[in-house]
């Protein structure tokens, strides 16, 4: 008999498996269950971005921080008055949260929307935009979180900080990575096909990571340069992290960086929202 | 299970899809051209048409995920405009792609998806496995998505849009891509859905998938509805009772068909062939060949819709 009956009557119909109207879901309902989704996803594919994702900052932190940091304190004497070590930690922190943001939201957004349109199944039930969108960036921020406090704890082993002040860079991490991730969200929501990405990563990406002040100070750059870096949300990522990392106050300069990573996390809300919705519900 | 199987569930009077001159528009391009339609509740009603016809734009509409340009549609009585969530809630939607995420297996393809309804877990899992039966995937239910047949994957997918124990069904062209035998084994299960209540709404542009499921459909072409009724009733108001196929050697064709004219109700000439309607196939075969017109073939069958298309439009299904 089981076999054989469309399934319409052995769960005891009531609430939203009832006939005629259904109790609304709230919205933390519908962003959880969206996130959901995505730590079903993450349990099965977690393996293949452990190197990425942990292995890699440690890598950067033996060659950089170890390695070339006892050469440039050899001969230098450090940077800003200390070890190299405890120069580049915080820049690697900031590179590793954009890094991860950025990767979080090109080929996986672009996927759920385009490859097993995901997004469109979600959105022909009671989810909307935003709780998509939001579901998304709810395990990317959990996901930051986990790869910058797991990272500042090893770089603590080998005297990475000068200060207990280093753990406020978990938060700027997940800031950081949020002001990266959330632009990227939008532009992947519009994108036809993933060759935009390989672009993006090459001839953007990669400059920002470089010349934000993640492992050289932004005043080794030609003065003409340096206001390319302070347009780009890493360069204040650093900046705050490097001060936590060292325990200093970063003034109201502070308030400053943090607002310019939120009017970048801003903007990108506004126009991944837009333009999700006019790509799937049009 | 209770002995709601066991009843035939009848179409009611209750209207659950009410549209009056509906339509799409993308920039210059019209999809649906101010279409009225009514589905009532147990009713199977289907939307046939060819490719680009404006099934896929009407179904989205009426999914509450692209807004009509103009006209009117309520769905359960509500407005999309502004209920669309509290409709999406009472819809089962299975699109014309599957959308599943492969990387998971096939019963969290459906806890995931019944998460999205707000089911708690225990409703949920309770629901998996009553629709893994129902969609015989049990056995697989463990299994990545990704290298299922495409016959289960369409069954995961029907399988999905119920999970929410939906009021109406939305299946867009569902059994395009699949095999003869997947399609049966389709078929069989959206019968026992509409057995039990479920009222089905299908766009196909199989005429024999409008024929077997459907108490009732429209025939769509340019964003516009041709003809709409009962499959028998469309074929007996538009179409003859029987019609013969004809066949000719290469360049004959032409040259009979004045011939093939004087013995038929209507001639449609194709590439390939010639059809014949009439009301005795057997009857015109026999005064074509008295009048020494001899075919390669001659194959006398009944009526389709696929000929209702044809004979409305000019123009065959799918080609």
């Amino acid at each position: 008999m089981a076999t054989t009956s469309a399934p319409t009557g052995a769960v005891p119909a009531g609430g939203r498996l009832a006939h005629g109207p259904r109790p609304p879901m709230s919205r933390a309902e519908r962003v959880a269950a969206a996130a959901e989704h995505h730590v079903r996803v993450y349990r099965r594919t977690w393996r293949g971005s452990v190197i990425s994702r942990f292995l890699s900052p440690l890598f950067f932190l033996a060659a950089l921080g170890l390695g070339l940091g006892s050469l440039v304190d050899a001969g230098s004497g450090g940077v800003d008055g200390g070890s190299y070590l405890h120069f580049v930690v915080p820049g690697i922190i900031a590179y590793q949260a954009a890094l991860l943001g950025f990767g979080d939201t090109t080929y996986p957004v672009l996927g759920y929307i385009k490859w097993n349109r995901m997004y469109s199944a979600a959105l022909s039930t009671t989810l909307d935009v935003t709780d998509v969108v939001l579901g998304h960036l709810a395990l990317l921020s959990v996901n930051l979180l986990v790869a910058c406090g797991i990272f500042v704890g090893v770089a603590a082993l080998f005297g990475a900080f000068a200060s207990w002040w280093v753990l406020v860079a978990v938060p700027i991490g997940l800031l950081t990575g949020l002001a990266f991730a959330v632009p990227t969200f939008a532009i992947s929501a519009g994108v036809e096909n993933d060759n935009v990405f390989g672009i993006l990563y090459r001839f953007v990406l990669t400059p920002v990571l470089l010349f934000s002040g993640t492992f050289f100070p932004l005043e080794q750059l030609p003065v003409w340069l340096r206001p390319a870096a302070w347009v780009t949300p890493l360069w204040h990522g650093v900046v705050l992290t490097r001060d936590a990392a060292y325990g200093r106050s970063p003034g109201l300069a502070g308030l400053l960086h943090v607002g310019v990573l939120l009017v970048f996390v801003g903007v990108g809300w506004v126009l991944a929202r837009r333009r999700l919705a006019r790509r799937l519900l049009s | 299970m209770s002995g709601v199987s066991s009843t035939v569930a009848d179409v009611t009077d209750e209207v659950l899809l009410s549209a009056r001159g509906l339509s799409k528009t993308f920039g210059d391009f019209t999809a649906v051209d101010g279409i009225d339609v009514e589905v009532r509740r147990g009713e199977a009603f289907g939307f046939l048409g060819p490719n680009g016809a404006g099934k896929s734009s009407t179904m989205k509409m009426v999914g509450c995920v692209s807004p009509a340009t103009g006209g009117e549609l309520r769905i359960l009585g509500l407005d999309p405009a502004t209920d669309g969530p509290a409709i999406r809630a009472r819809l089962g939607v299975c699109p014309q792609q599957d959308m599943l995420d492969e990387d998971l297996s096939v019963e969290e393809n459906l806890w995931v998806y019944g998460r999205f309804f707000g089911l708690s877990r225990r409703e949920v899992r309770a629901r998996a496995d009553e629709l893994l039966e129902f969609a015989q995937l049990t056995e697989r239910r463990h299994d990545r998505v990704e290298p299922l047949s495409g016959g289960m994957k369409r069954r995961l997918t029907i399988a999905r849009a119920l999970v929410n124990n939906p009021e109406v069904l939305l299946l867009d062209e569902p059994t395009t891509g699949l095999d003869p035998q997947a399609r049966h084994v389709l078929w069989d299960r959206l019968y026992r859905l509409k057995r039990e209540g479920v009222t089905l709404i299908i766009t196909t542009h199989y005429m024999d998938e409008a024929e077997q499921l459907c108490d009732r459909l429209v025939v769509m072409d340019h964003g516009r509805i041709v003809a709409e009724g009962s499959p028998r009733a469309l074929i007996e108001a538009h179409s003859t009772r029987e019609v013969v196929e004809l066949r000719f050697a290469v360049d004959e064709q032409e040259r009979h068909v004045e011939a093939v004219r004087g013995v038929a109700d209507r001639v449609e000439e194709l590439p390939d062939r010639l059809l014949v309607y009439t009301a005795d196939g057997d009857d015109a075969l026999a005064r074509l060949h008295d009048r020494g017109v001899r075919p390669l073939s001659a194959l006398v069958r009944r009526s389709t819709l696929e000929d209702v298309f044809l004979l409305l439009t000019g123009r065959t299904l799918v080609d």
